[in-house]
């Protein structure tokens, strides 16, 4: 069996998933729980001073039946006295003393993040994370995101903590920024020992259309919330990858962002991310996804021969490339298997619509055709097709061929002047602008009601 | 021992001829909706008689436009939520459904349709009215789906329509001859009203035209007429025993179960004579009666049975028994039906043909006769100029929907020869059309 343990900068914990600093950690309670279920470690629901929530916290984003792709908040950091977490993260290690408790901290003052590390520290919480992440409320008191937004603040703090800190401090950043490694930067400058990524985005989920007024509603109002859920990972992927290939950050990185599965979880691995941390998918479905989740993973370690979670860190960081160092000499083509098409034809109206016109409809038939000629292999057929691999991309090119953006520039071989000889679409085929007129209204508008033609047989006038 | 117990209370009926297709709730319309793929150039709208924009009214109630989703409909099919019921949507869109090819449950369309149109219908929304009066006046001639979608297009053409029925109930057979389990009575009548308030044209039942001098009136005071007039009684076999008692036709039978529920009477073996649709209706509806034994006898071979492969499943599904290759030679009985004296039968190039020496008599205490409808030759003789065809089918222009007296238009069963509830409402929109180019 592959050794799923890690060793997080410090910080030991039996598997790399850890509950994040949320809801589904506000309590020993619930942290118990969730050991008990095989997490491997918790950020605690993030210690300051208690505050004061609203009633309606969560907006959703659903697609067609899918509830929450998205999701979002609006609620603040623990509203439970110190006293009682300090306790319960007493409670919890002695119980669990080989999972990773770690507690999640937001405080203003110098004095105050003194103090509560301390305390901290001797409630046997095994590290800390500085929440300089949440991007509604806090922020606005000039925590949170505030911090994260200013790299000077951030790495002020930072230090601050790690003047009494005698366990690891990873820093979690705010995704609300353009460059996400300039607050990593600071995070190493001020001495961390590690970061995590991403806290929520800002966002507004959805607006109310009767109301007038932005979900979740609070008496008839509403405000910006924290986005996370599903829909976010792709967001954290990009910036997990960015801190990891960066070579002055060079910290574990714990990644957040969209996980609900193992594919999720291993996704931010092979970015990068040595834990992974989840909130809303327990949130969504409970603890015991985790179940799937470890399954999962061990799975597919056991496939690819992975021996530890290092074993496969960051193993695509190699692959994800400047665009400029991509090979223009690659070709792929879409191919249709007509045995498993089942005649939707979006990928017609796809690529008619919204590509390249490299797909036509044949009489007697609603098996559509590739004009090989005409595709530039965007993907967009495949990726609408309903059937699993039924639309496949297949390579064109004969592989012996290198050729990037970077070396054609370099070559001076790229297009300069508006209407340069060298533009990529220059000799592609697209169809006469009128063409488009009246093609499909049969087909396409409203109102389609069709002559009776055969489908009843009726008598009538020789 | 019986499938079902003879039900004696309406609670006991409804149990007993609980709907196949019953209204989606909105979880449920959610999450079928949710799969449909929004094919381009969808087959279920071309497997559609009426060409409803199908993918585009799923969209709409995928989006929480619900009463958009009942206009798309109802802008293509007065019969909206009839037809969602009461179509065979097996053979027709969900039969055409692209999921099909991937062996994957094809979007239930049917009960989305229905889903969309209820709603519309118990809200009482206003979502169409008549146009603007044009001055000129049509009578329809039967308030059955070719009538009624014919008084709604024209209405809202802006023609005065006078509706004449020679029964009690508008909708026709969707109240008189589908099958109970398919929609109910309370069901086809709110359709019907809704349709009525939508559009405002005026009703006469109980008014069976039936002389020359009624239909002289009509062609007096009317620039045209519409007619909607379907079917007639069951075909008469010309069997010996046929007027014995408890011998009756399947359209009559149907009727009276869809009024009276279950103050029909069954027997406690009866034997279905057909193979088609209404075979199949006629022979559950028995079953779901209570009778203990249902026979199903048909001429040919169970193949060859005219009958959606569907509805002989739904057949067999409540214990109704098939019996093939044999004809009927005579009804026995003294007063009363007792049994059917059958022949057996093969199939020789295509004929039937009669095996001599192998008759016998399968007792019986009911026979339901589901051998198709008349047509109303007798009532058409009346109309001057109007042409059938060898099946005594009115001909009319396939596009217009008028017939040889040009006065005169039609529509439905009468037209077509008898086909399903969304036929005659596709051809109606038509016919009424056509009639507004003929008075335009």
């Amino acid at each position: 069996m592959p050794d799923l343990s890690i060793n997080f900068a410090g910080i030991k914990s039996p598997n790399p998933f850890w509950l994040a600093s949320a809801p589904p950690t506000n309590s020993g309670y619930q942290v118990m729980k969730a050991f008990d279920a095989g997490w491997g470690g918790a950020v605690w629901k993030t210690l300051g001073v208690p505050v004061v929530n609203v009633s309606s916290r969560y907006g959703g984003v659903n697609y067609r039946d899918k509830r929450l792709i998205g999701f979002n908040n609006i609620e603040l950091i623990s509203d439970r006295p110190l006293a009682d977490n300090l306790r319960e993260i007493e409670e919890v290690k002695k119980r669990f003393p080989n999972h990773a408790v770690i507690a999640s901290l937001m405080v203003q003052t110098r004095q105050e993040w003194h103090d509560i590390v301390r305390q901290s520290q001797d409630a046997g919480a095994d590290g800390f994370e500085l929440n300089f992440g949440c991007p509604h409320g806090m922020c606005e008191r000039g925590m949170g995101s505030a911090v994260g937004q200013e790299p000077k603040v951030l790495q002020m703090i930072v230090e601050w903590v790690m003047e009494v800190a005698t366990k690891p401090v990873i820093v979690k950043l705010t995704p609300n920024i353009s460059d996400i490694t300039e607050p990593a930067m600071a995070a190493r400058r001020g001495g961390a020992n590690a970061i995590s990524l991403i806290n929520t985005i800002q966002s507004i989920v959805g607006v109310d259309l009767d109301q007038f007024a932005p979900y979740p509603i609070v008496d008839g109002k509403g405000s910006n919330g924290g986005y996370c859920g599903p829909a976010v990972k792709p967001i954290a992927l990009n910036m997990v990858k960015n801190c990891a290939q960066h070579p002055d950050i060079n910290l574990p990185i714990s990644g957040i962002g969209g996980i609900e599965n193992w594919r999720d979880a291993v996704e931010h691995i092979l970015l990068g991310a040595s834990s992974v941390q989840v909130c809303t998918a327990a949130m969504h479905f409970g603890f015991g996804i985790i179940r799937e989740m470890t399954s999962g993973l061990e799975q597919y370690m056991v496939e690819k021969g992975f021996n530890t979670i290092y074993d496969m860190v960051g193993k695509a960081l190699p692959n994800v490339l400047h665009w400029e160092d991509l090979n223009m000499k690659y070709k792929v083509t879409a191919n249709i298997n007509e045995d498993k098409c089942i005649g939707c034809q979006l990928c017609y109206t796809a690529c008619e619509d919204g590509a390249h016109q490299a797909i036509k409809l044949n009489a007697g038939t609603r098996v559509p055709e590739i004009i090989e000629e005409n595709c530039v292999g965007c993907n967009l057929c495949s990726l609408v097709c309903p059937v699993e691999q039924c639309i496949t991309m297949e390579r064109t090119d004969d592989g012996t061929q290198h050729l990037t953006w970077k070396e054609r520039t370099e070559a001076g071989d790229v297009p300069t002047e508006f209407n340069d000889e060298k533009a990529g679409g220059r000799h592609h085929w697209v169809p006469e602008p009128s063409a488009a007129l009246g093609k499909e209204r049969h087909k396409t508008l409203p109102g389609k009601a069709r002559v009776i033609n055969g489908e009843t047989e009726v008598p009538t006038e020789a | 021992m019986a499938e079902f117990f003879t039900p004696t209370t309406e609670q006991e009926f409804a149990e007993n001829f609980a709907q196949l297709k019953p209204v989606m709730n909105r979880t449920e319309a959610l999450y079928e909706s949710s799969r449909c793929l929004f094919c381009f150039d969808a087959p279920c709208i071309k497997a559609c008689p009426s060409g409803i924009d199908i993918p585009q009214f799923i969209r709409q109630i995928n989006s929480g436009n619900d009463t958009g989703a009942a206009r798309t409909i109802y802008e293509a099919n007065y019969f909206g939520n009839a037809c969602g019921k009461v179509c065979p949507t097996e053979v027709l869109c969900e039969g055409a459904c692209v999921y099909n090819l991937q062996e994957v449950k094809p979007i239930e369309i049917g009960r989305l349709q229905s889903f969309a149109t209820t709603k519309v219908i118990k809200s009482g929304e206003k979502l169409f009215g008549p146009g603007v009066d044009n001055g000129k006046k049509v009578a329809v001639i039967g308030a059955g789906p070719a009538g009624i979608s014919a008084a709604c297009e024209l209405r809202s053409l802006g023609y005065e329509v006078d509706v004449f029925e020679a029964k009690a109930q508008p909708s026709g057979l969707t109240v008189y001859g589908v099958a109970p389990y398919k929609i109910t009575n309370e069901e086809t009548l709110a359709e019907m009203a809704y349709l009525q308030a939508q559009f405002g044209y005026n009703t006469h039942f109980n008014s069976l035209i039936k002389s020359r001098e009624e239909l002289a009136e009509l062609e007096n005071k009317y620039d045209a007429i519409f007619l909607g007039i379907g079917l007639g009684k069951t075909n008469e076999l010309g069997l010996p025993g046929e007027d014995k008692i408890n011998c009756t036709g399947a359209v009559e039978f149907i009727s009276e179960l869809r009024q009276h529920h279950h103050e029909v009477a069954v027997g406690r073996k009866v034997i279905v004579l057909g193979g088609g649709n209404t075979a199949m209706d006629a022979a559950s509806e028995s079953s779901r009666l209570g009778a203990e034994t249902v026979i199903l006898a048909y001429r040919r071979a169970k193949e060859e049975m005219g009958a959606y492969d569907f509805e002989y499943d739904l057949a067999k599904g409540v214990g109704v028994k098939g019996l093939f290759n044999v004809a009927p030679i005579e009804i026995t009985g003294n007063g009363y039906v007792t049994g059917v004296k059958f022949i057996r039968t093969e199939t020789k190039d295509g004929r039937v043909q009669e095996i001599a020496g192998s008759e016998f008599v399968e007792t019986c205490d009911m026979v339901i006769k589901a051998t198709g409808q008349a047509k109303q030759a007798e009532f058409l003789s009346l109309i001057p100029g109007l042409k059938l065809d060898g099946k005594g089918r009115i001909i009319a222009n396939a596009h217009t929907g008028q017939t040889a007296n040009p006065k005169y238009f039609a529509s439905g069963d009468a037209w077509n020869g008898g086909a399903e509830v969304v036929n005659a409402a596709a051809e109606a929109k038509l016919t009424a059309r056509g009639i507004h180019a003929y008075l335009s």
